[in-house]
C-alpha cells in the first residue's frame, strides 16, 4: 500500500436552511487504502453525508468544504464535471441502504446493468451482455439467465441488493461506499449479501468504506472502524481491538444492546455527555 | 391472559389469496412476556394485528382476558388490551400535540380526571411536564416512543402489544426503551407479546418466545434456552448465527 | 434608548412563541401559528396577495365610508356622462352618469359575496365527500366517486346557464350554480390525501382506543386534509371570480343597476373604443382581485404543504 487511495482532510458539510446553517460533517478526516474501513455512527452522526460528499452527491442546500478530498490522486473537489461523472460509477461506486429505491423500476435488472458497464467501458452489447451474466453469477444469482430479465420488483429486498452489487461492481471500481447496505434486509439474507460482498472486496482489492449504525456488525466485517457523534469522528480504531474502545461513546455504544450471552438488567444506557460534541 | 388457538388468517382471494398466519397456536400467562420472532414475512406482526383486530382472524380461536375477542372489538377490549407500534414517526398524529394525543382515548372512554392522567402517564413513562403541549416535530425519536407508549399505557390495560417497538431506533435509545418496558412491565404487571426480529431483544425481555418462518410456528422456546444455546431448530440456529454479527468463512479470509 | 425595552419585549414574545416547550395548548398553537406566518411572510408576493384580500374584505366592509358617490343613482346625464378619470371622478364616469370608483368599491361587495359563498357550500361538501369515500373505501367510494364524476363532467359555464335559465337570472343562483360546479376538485384531493393517511400507524393508534369511525374522520382526518384543500380553494378563487364576472357579463348574473364587475365591463364594452376606462377599470379591478388569490393561495401552499411545493 504505497500510496492512499482516498484522502480526506478536515471535511466539512453544511446546510444553509432557513432556520440557520447545520453543519451535519464536522471536519472529518482519514486515509483509505485497498482495505474495508467502517463509519458507524447513530442518526444524525454524519456518517450517510460523509459517504454521499466524497461521492458529489450532497443534496442541494449543501455545501461541502475540505481542505484536502483526494481519490487516486485527482482533486475531488476541482475536478470536472465529466471527470466526477466518469470517476462516479466507474471506478467509485456506491451501493444504498434500500435497492426498492435505488433501481430503475422500468428497466430489467439486466438492462440496467448492461446500461452501468456501458457508460464507463466501450463495449459492444454482446460484450456488456456476457459481463453482466457473468456479474450476476459472481453475486451467488441462482439463475443469472432468468433475474437478467426480471425487472426490480419481480425479485425480493435480497436478491434486488445483491442486483445493486452487481451493477456497481461491473465497472471494477476502485472503491465501493455501501451506506447501510442491508438493514432493510432480513438477518440471515444479510448475511448472505455481506458475504458476497466480502469475497467481491477482496478478489478485486477494492477500497470498501462501509456505512452502517450498527457496531457490532461494522466490527465484525471490516478491518478498521470509524466512529462519528454529532458530525465528528471520535476514535479510530482497528475492529479486533473493538473492546478495547477509550471513547466512552464507543463504549457505550458496545454495552447497551442487549446480547443473547448475558442478561444484563438494567441495560447500560449511554448518558451523552455534551463534551463529546464539541 | 392470552390464548390463542389454531389461528389462520389469509388476506385476498383467488390468484391473490395469501395466506399469512398458518394453524399458530400460544398461549401467554399473566404477567409473562411473551417473544415473536421472524423475518419479514413470517407472520409474526399479521398474528399481533390479528389480536387487536387490525387484521381478519381467518378461523381459530383469539381469547384475550377470558373471553374470545368479537369482530368488530368491543370497547372493554381496548380497554384490557393496547398496541404500541413499530415507528414513533408515524404513529403520533402530526398535527396534535402530546396532551391531545394522551387525551383522546381517554375522551373516548369518557374518562373523568383527564388532567392527572395525563401527567401520571408522562411520568410513567419517564418524561415530565413540560412535553405536555409539544408537537411530535419538537421530539426526538426516543421521545415519540416514550409517548406512544404512554398512550398505550393511560387506559390502564393488562395486555400490551409490542410490534418491533424498539426497531426504528438508534441502539443507545433503544436501550432505554427496553429499560423503560421492563420496569413498566413490573410496576404495572402487565403483560407483553413482543414482536421482533432481534433476537436478542426478544430474548432479553421475555421469557418465553416463538420462532416464526413463512407464517407458521417453527419452534417455542424459553429465552434461557436460547441463552445457553439449546434451540434444537435448524432455522432457529441460523437466526442465533445472524445475530452475533458477520463471521468471515476461512476460505474467504485466506483471500 | 427608547427602543431598546420594546426590542427586548418582542424577542421575549418571539422567545415565548418558539419555545420548545409550551406551558398550555394555546402557546402551543400560537406558537405554531407564529412559524407558519414566519416561512408566510418570508414570501413578498404572498404578503401582497394577501393585502390585496384583505384590502378586497376593507372596501367592502367599508364601503359606504370609502366610496365617493353613490353607485346606483348617477349625475347629470348630460354633462358627467363617459367623462374620463379627474380629480372629480378618479376613475372616470359611465353611461348613466355614474362614478366608476364607487361602483367599484361597491362592487367588490359582490365579489366578496360570491367568494364566501362558494367557499362555505364548495369546500364542507369536498371534503366531506372526499374523507368518507376515502376513509370507507368499498360501494361507498364507487358511489361517491361516480357522483363526483358526474358533477366533475358538468361544464360550469354550460351549467350555470342552465340554472340561470331555469331559476331567473340573479346573483345567488349563479353562485349555486358555481358551487356545485366547483366542490368535485376538492374531493378528489381530500380523497387522495384520505388514501394515504388512512393506513398510517396513528390512525391504526385511535382505531385500537376505540373510536368511532365518525370520530376518526372529523377528530384526525379531516384536519390533515384540510390545508391541502383550502389551498386548492384559494387558488382556485381566482376562477371563481371570472366565472361569476362572466356570468355578469353575459347578463346572467347581477342584474342591473347593481354594480357587478362583470356587468361593468359588458356596458364599457359600447364604449370600449373612445371610452376605453369604462371597461378597463372594473376589468382591471377583477385581475388585480383575481391575481391577489393565486399569490395568497402559492404562498399557503409553501406553508401548509411542503411537499407540493418542491
Amino acid at each position: 500500500m504505497t500510496k492512499p487511495l482516498l484522502e480526506v482532510e478536515d471535511l466539512r458539510v453544511r446546510f444553509h436552511l432557513r432556520t440557520g446553517t447545520v453543519e451535519a460533517v464536522r471536519g472529518v478526516s482519514f486515509h483509505l487504502g485497498r482495505e474495508r474501513l467502517g463509519i458507524v455512527g447513530e442518526s444524525g452522526s454524519g456518517k450517510s453525508q460523509t459517504g454521499r460528499a466524497i461521492l458529489g452527491l450532497t443534496p442541494p442546500p449543501g455545501d461541502v468544504t475540505a481542505k484536502r478530498l483526494s481519490f487516486d490522486g485527482i482533486d475531488l473537489q476541482t475536478a470536472s464535471k465529466r471527470t466526477l461523472r466518469q470517476l462516479r460509477g466507474g471506478r467509485i461506486s456506491m451501493v444504498m441502504q434500500d435497492p426498492k429505491y435505488s433501481l430503475n423500476p422500468v428497466m430489467t435488472i439486466g438492462e440496467q446493468i448492461i446500461e452501468a458497464y456501458q457508460a464507463h467501458k466501450k463495449a459492444s452489447n454482446a460484450e456488456a451482455r456476457d459481463k453482466a451474466l457473468a456479474m450476476l453469477e459472481a453475486v451467488k444469482m441462482r439463475d443469472p439467465q432468468r433475474v437478467f430479465s426480471l425487472y426490480p420488483h419481480e425479485v425480493s429486498g435480497g436478491m434486488g441488493q445483491r442486483a445493486m452489487i452487481a451493477m456497481m461492481l461491473v465497472t471494477d471500481p476502485d472503491l465501493l461506499i455501501a451506506d447501510e447496505p442491508t438493514s432493510a434486509l432480513d438477518v440471515t439474507v444479510s448475511m448472505e449479501v455481506l458475504r458476497i460482498l466480502d469475497e467481491l472486496v477482496s478478489e478485486r482489492g477494492m477500497g470498501l468504506i462501509f456505512i452502517s449504525h450498527d457496531l457490532k456488525l461494522v466490527s465484525s466485517f471490516c478491518d478498521r472502524v470509524l466512529v462519528m457523534y454529532a458530525g465528528r469522528v471520535v476514535e479510530e480504531l482497528e475492529a479486533k481491538n473493538l473492546r478495547e474502545a477509550k471513547h466512552p461513546y464507543t463504549q457505550g455504544l458496545m454495552r447497551c444492546l442487549p446480547t443473547l450471552k448475558d442478561d444484563v438488567r438494567p441495560l447500560p444506557t449511554l448518558n451523552r455527555d455534551p463534551s463529546w460534541a464539541l | 391472559m392470552l390464548d390463542i388457538q389454531n389461528l389462520n388468517v389469509v388476506f385476498g382471494t383467488g390468484r391473490l389469496r395469501v395466506e399469512a398466519v398458518k394453524n399458530v397456536s400460544f398461549t401467554v400467562k399473566q404477567g409473562e412476556a411473551y417473544g415473536l420472532v421472524g423475518e419479514s414475512g413470517s407472520g409474526k406482526s399479521t398474528v399481533l394485528r390479528a389480536i387487536c383486530g387490525l387484521a381478519p382472524i381467518t378461523s381459530g380461536r383469539v381469547i384475550v382476558d377470558g373471553k374470545e375477542v368479537t369482530t368488530p372489538r368491543t370497547k372493554d377490549f381496548y380497554r384490557t388490551a393496547q398496541m404500541v407500534f413499530q415507528d414513533p414517526y408515524a404513529s403520533l398524529h402530526p398535527r396534535h400535540t402530546v396532551d391531545r394525543t394522551l387525551s383522546e382515548p381517554l375522551a373516548i372512554h369518557g374518562v373523568k380526571d383527564a388532567e392527572a392522567r395525563i401527567l401520571q402517564a408522562l411520568k410513567e413513562v419517564g418524561l415530565g411536564p413540560s412535553f405536555r403541549f409539544r408537537y411530535p416535530h419538537q421530539l426526538s425519536g426516543g421521545q415519540r416512543q416514550r409517548i406512544a407508549i404512554a398512550r398505550a399505557l393511560i387506559l390502564r390495560p393488562k395486555v400490551l402489544l409490542l410490534d418491533e417497538p424498539t426497531s426504528a431506533l438508534d441502539a443507545s435509545v433503544q436501550a432505554e426503551i427496553l429499560n423503560l418496558l421492563d420496569d413498566l412491565r413490573r410496576q404495572l404487571g402487565l403483560t407483553y407479546i413482543l414482536v421482533s426480529h432481534d433476537l436478542a431483544v426478544v430474548a432479553h425481555l421475555c421469557e418465553r418466545l416463538l420462532v416464526m418462518r413463512h407464517g407458521e410456528a417453527v419452534e417455542e422456546t424459553p429465552s434461557d434456552a436460547l441463552r445457553s444455546g439449546l434451540a434444537t431448530n435448524e432455522y432457529t440456529q441460523s437466526l442465533i448465527q445472524a445475530s452475533q454479527g458477520f463471521t468471515r468463512n476461512s476460505s474467504s479470509a485466506a483471500a | 434608548m427608547a427602543g431598546s425595552p420594546t426590542v427586548s419585549q418582542s424577542a421575549g414574545l418571539r422567545a415565548w412563541l418558539l419555545s420548545s416547550e409550551p406551558g398550555s395548548r394555546w402557546q402551543a398553537r400560537l406558537g405554531r401559528a407564529y412559524l407558519g406566518w414566519r416561512s408566510f411572510s418570508r414570501n413578498p408576493l404572498a404578503v401582497l396577495g394577501l393585502g390585496i384580500v384583505i384590502l378586497l374584505i376593507f372596501v367592502a366592509l367599508f364601503a359606504d365610508f370609502i366610496a365617493p358617490y353613490s353607485p346606483i343613482v348617477g349625475g347629470d346625464l348630460r354633462t358627467q356622462r363617459l367623462l374620463p378619470p379627474s380629480e372629480t371622478y378618479w376613475l372616470g364616469t359611465d353611461d348613466q352618469a355614474r362614478d366608476i370608483l364607487s361602483r367599484i368599491i361597491y362592487g367588490s361587495r359582490i365579489t366578496l359575496f360570491v367568494i364566501v359563498l362558494v367557499s362555505i357550500i364548495a369546500t364542507p361538501i369536498g371534503l366531506l365527500v372526499g374523507t368518507l369515500s376515502g376513509y370507507l373505501g368499498g360501494w361507498v367510494d364507487t358511489v361517491l366517486m361516480r357522483i363526483t364524476d358526474i358533477f366533475l363532467a358538468f361544464p360550469r359555464l354550460v351549467l350555470a346557464l342552465a340554472f340561470v335559465a331555469a331559476l331567473g337570472p340573479g346573483i345567488e343562483n349563479a353562485v349555486i350554480a358555481i358551487a356545485i360546479t366547483s366542490w368535485p376538485p376538492y374531493a378528489r384531493i381530500a380523497r387522495a390525501e384520505t388514501l394515504m393517511i388512512r393506513n398510517s400507524d396513528f390512525i391504526a393508534a385511535v382505531k385500537l382506543q376505540g373510536a368511532s369511525t365518525p370520530r376518526i374522520i372529523f377528530g384526525h382526518v379531516v384536519p390533515l386534509c384540510l390545508s391541502s384543500v383550502i389551498v386548492r380553494v384559494t387558488l382556485d378563487m381566482a376562477g371563481i371570480i371570472l366565472t361569476a364576472a362572466g356570468l355578469g357579463f353575459l347578463g346572467l348574473g347581477a342584474q342591473p343597476p347593481s354594480p357587478e364587475w362583470g356587468a361593468m365591463v359588458a356596458t364599457g364594452r359600447n364604449y370600449l373604443i373612445d371610452q376605453w376606462w369604462v371597461a378597463a377599470m372594473p376589468g382591471i379591478a377583477i385581475f388585480v382581485v383575481s391575481l391577489g388569490f393565486n399569490l395568497l393561495g402559492d404562498g399557503l401552499r409553501d406553508v401548509l404543504d411542503p411537499k407540493a411545493a418542491k
